[in-house]
């Protein structure tokens, strides 16, 4: 007993105090690709590299629309590697968690010389990727839902719908003591039907899709869906086919999606506070209605 | 290149068995290849079995029908103390599709056979318990590893039984479905318990809930593509899988990897062997109630996944490995971080041991819980950790070594007693080997290239790779194709043919003990499933 206490008080406090604060991270993370649409004098060699169709061209006569979807990426870093460092750059943001599902797409499209390389830059379509970052602010805000209006903590059930537990690893570690989730008041829970947020990972295997629908049905309302990861979002690398249906939106309604592969810890909580956010609408509207 | 210990046994093969024997090929040291005249695996297994005492490694399947008008089965033989596979391959007649099965004298290959009647539409003869493995009862009847089976193919939705389980029968027998959906945050999978009262009578299990067709999708991707996809067969072995994966293509289009780059991925494979180990350490005291050590048990894991961060980019080392090598060299920096990361880790991993063996009552939960007793273990063909607790003497980085294994010695720990707490002996102790690698590791070759140039890889080339990743034994087998592509790529995860050993160390248990038992075998449901 007492290597015990003293093992414990010689660790001290390891809990970071993210979303308070922001963290350190080490400068080799790889998070959000980053891409300076003027500088960018060709996309096709990143378009070629990228695993997962991330980024994806489509030319028509001498104009060629570019697409990124944040939601396919797996965050390799090959386009930076493939694309001259002005043009794309690996940032550490990991703050990419969206509402919207459009809101992870990117457009660029570019008038082409004769080689096919980009001429000029006619429009951005940046959408809204990455605007809700104040976690700060996020995480005041799930205190207060989580305090004064469910009353209770919040309580997550995670399903597994075919993921390849990497995802899995990074929920886990929310829970242990350096990250702590239950310092906000956040409980992961057995029973969906104790659940207001049913936190899903993976492509959605033909096999899982039922046991994730019975799940969804015994959660009771109000409630909310995160889908998490690049196959969580769009399937990632395994995409769709015979064995994969591409995604949690293919099955439920999805309330917030968090990019990563996996999502670090802190992007996770980034994700699921603003979820918070939205439970928070939903009880609010249910009241008033 | 046939080595003595080789062509001894191939010439005994061709006396034995000579008008079977079609022809022999060694492409390349420690593989070789033996091509049968028909299916009939029987008598050469037999024969390899008894005079050399060979344990079949794996079976698997390949669809030849446009290129050689058969399909073959490959069985991949080791014998010990060579390095060398010896790879049958024997056709399989389109016409007949036939072949005979092995199970009922080797039980380590019933989920695998099983698995190429699902995926191929082969039968295996005789095989003792035929039912669908792979594919669940209620898939139509497609076999989606042919060739003319397109990979995007849309399947019309269920319908019936997803799978029959067999009734138990007996006074006060009663029947315990669980899952596939569990109260914790772990991989789906359905297991139907029959209890008599308290006690397990026995287990059956569901698994390839968290099939996502990633063997055929391998034949789609560009090589370079299909690294990122081999990092999610399994998200806790992404190294060992990637590694795995670039192997194979190293060995298929002979790309030297650089002496540096061979030690990086040394230390790199052991770091992903520590954080799961120290993680599961903690995973399995929490299951008897000895949380603070969990709590250390994971908070030492988090260090290492952050040092696994600061040397690849990614906390699951995903990123790093590649065909030819690295992709990244380490600087002084990094070095540093790496040493001075190990060393306060290697301090507090006695700490939390010296908790775990103070405390009586952990030890009391978890010694003779969940026994595999080791003649079990060897009949039932278990490999890896659990192997290892019950006496099964196999490490592929001993065995056939890879990476810059050889230049490291370590001790490969074994124990008899097969219980959950030798489970978790055998982790500490590598826990413990690995720390010693990762420091003789972390000084050598520092200034050396880590990353080749990769040509184009030629077609048509076969190639086998293995890792010990900290699992077990870890299975890639390719043929490559043209333009970058792959043919074939065949996965094994030493989960697969492990689940037996659960089924088979749970019995007698009482239920409540399941957990504990589970975990300490921590198997990978998605590298099972794939
Ligand atoms: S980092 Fe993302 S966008 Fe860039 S190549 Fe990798 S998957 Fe594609």
């Amino acid at each position: 007993m007492f290597k015990i206490l003293q093992k414990t008080a010689s660790t001290g406090t390891v809990t970071v105090n993210y979303a308070a604060e922001p963290i350190k991270i080490s400068e080799r993370f790889r998070g959000r690709p980053d891409f300076d649409f003027d500088k960018w004098k060709d996309a096709r060699p990143a378009a070629e590299v990228c695993p997962t169709g991330a980024i994806s061209l489509s030319d028509k006569g001498d104009s060629r629309k570019v697409t990124v979807d944040y939601g396919l990426c797996i965050f390799c870093g090959l386009c930076a590697e493939a694309s001259s460092e002005q043009a794309v750059r690996i940032t550490q943001e990991f703050e990419l968690a969206a509402s919207d599902r459009r809101n992870l797409v990117l457009t660029a499209e570019y008038t082409l010389n004769a080689d096919r390389t980009h001429r000029g830059l006619r429009k951005v379509d940046r959408k809204s990727v990455n605007v809700e970052t104040d976690v700060e602010n996020l995480g005041k805000k799930a205190r207060e839902t989580i305090h004064k209006i469910l009353g209770r903590s919040l309580a997550i059930r995670e399903v597994d719908a075919g993921s390849c537990n990497g995802c899995e690893l990074e929920i886990v570690a929310l829970n242990n003591p350096v990250h702590d989730i239950e310092r906000f008041g956040i409980q992961f829970v057995a029973s969906p039907r104790h659940a207001d947020m049913l936190l899903v990972t993976g492509p959605v295997t033909r096999n899982m899709e039922l046991a994730l629908l019975k799940t969804y049905r015994a959660m009771a309302e109000p409630k909310v869906v995160v889908a998490v990861g690049a196959c969580g979002i769009s399937g990632g690398i395994f995409g769709v086919n015979y064995a994969s249906l591409g995604g949690v939106d293919k099955v439920l309604p999805v309330d917030v999606y968090i990019p990563g592969c996996p999502p670090r810890p802190q992007a996770l909580l980034h994700g699921i506070l603003l979820a918070i956010g939205r439970l928070a609408e939903r009880l609010h509207n249910d009241r008033a209605g | 290149m046939m080595t003595q210990s080789t062509s001894a046994m191939f010439e005994a093969l061709r006396q034995k068995l000579g008008p079977q024997v079609q022809s022999v090929r060694a492409d390349r040291e420690n593989e070789v290849y033996v091509l049968l005249r028909d299916a009939d695996i029987r008598p050469i297994t037999e024969h390899l079995r008894g005079e050399f005492g060979a344990r079949l490694v794996t079976v698997f399947a390949e669809d030849r029908r446009s290129a050689e008008g058969v399909f073959f089965n490959y069985y991949v033989f080791e014998q010990k103390g060579s390095a060398q596979y010896l790879i049958v391959q024997a056709p399989v007649r389109s016409d007949s599709l036939e072949f005979p099965s092995l199970s009922a004298e080797l039980p380590a290959v019933n989920w695998q056979e099983r698995e190429i009647q699902d995926w191929f539409g082969l039968k295996a003869v005789g095989h003792p318990n035929p039912r669908r493995v792979a594919l669940h009862d209620n898939w139509p009847d497609v076999y989606p590893l042919r060739k003319d089976f397109p990979l995007e193919t849309v399947l019309p939705p269920f319908e019936g039984e997803r799978h029959i389980y067999r009734p138990a029968f007996g006074e006060g027998v009663l029947q315990v479905p669980v899952g596939p959906v569990h109260a914790g945050i772990i991989e789906p999978g359905h297991f139907n318990f029959a209890v008599a009262g308290e006690p397990i009578l026995y287990l059956q299990l569901r698994m390839f809930y968290t099939h996502k067709g990633t063997e055929k999708l391998f034949e789609k991707l560009l090589i370079h593509k299909a690294v990122f996809l081999a990092e999610s067969i399994s998200g806790d072995s992404s190294f060992s899988h990637g590694t795995a994966f670039c192997q194979a293509i190293e060995r298929a289009a002979s790309i030297e990897v650089p002496l540096r780059g061979l030690v990086m991925r040394t230390i790199l494979l052991e770091l992903e062997r520590i954080c799961n180990h120290v993680g599961d350490i903690g995973a399995i005291v929490t299951d008897v109630g000895f949380v603070i050590a969990n709590a250390h048990a994971s908070r030492l894991k988090e260090t290492m996944v952050t040092l696994n961060e600061q040397l690849t980019g990614s906390r699951l080392l995903r990123g790093m490995v590649c065909v030819g090598g690295v992709r990244r060299g380490w600087d002084q920096v990094q070095l540093n971080t790496l040493r001075d990361t190990l060393d306060s880790f290697a301090r507090e991993f006695q700490d939390l041991i010296s908790l775990i063996d103070r405390s009586e009552s952990t030890r009391d939960r978890l010694e003779q819980t969940g026994v595999l007793r080791p003649d079990k273990a060897r009949d039932l063909g278990i490999v890896g950790v659990g192997g290892r607790a019950s006496g099964v003497d196999l490490d592929v980085r001993r065995d056939h070594p890879y990476a810059a294994y050889s230049r490291y010695p370590f001790r490969v720990p074994v124990y008899q007693a097969g219980d959950v707490w030798h489970r978790m002996q055998v982790r500490i102790d590598e826990v413990n080997e690995s720390i010693g690698i990762v420091r003789k590791a972390m000084t050598d070759a520092l200034q050396r290239e880590f990353r080749v140039p990769v040509p184009s890889i030629p077609s048509d080339r076969c190639a086998l790779s293995a890792v010990e990743g900290w699992r077990g034994e870890t299975i890639h087998w390719i043929r490559t194709g043209p333009d970058n592509h792959l043919q074939r790529c065949k996965i094994k995860d030493s989960s697969l043919n492990n689940w037996p050993a659960l089924v088979e160390a749970v019995q007698g248990n009482i239920i409540a003990d399941f957990p504990v038992i589970n975990k300490s075998f921590n198997l990978s449901y998605s590298g099972t499933d794939r």
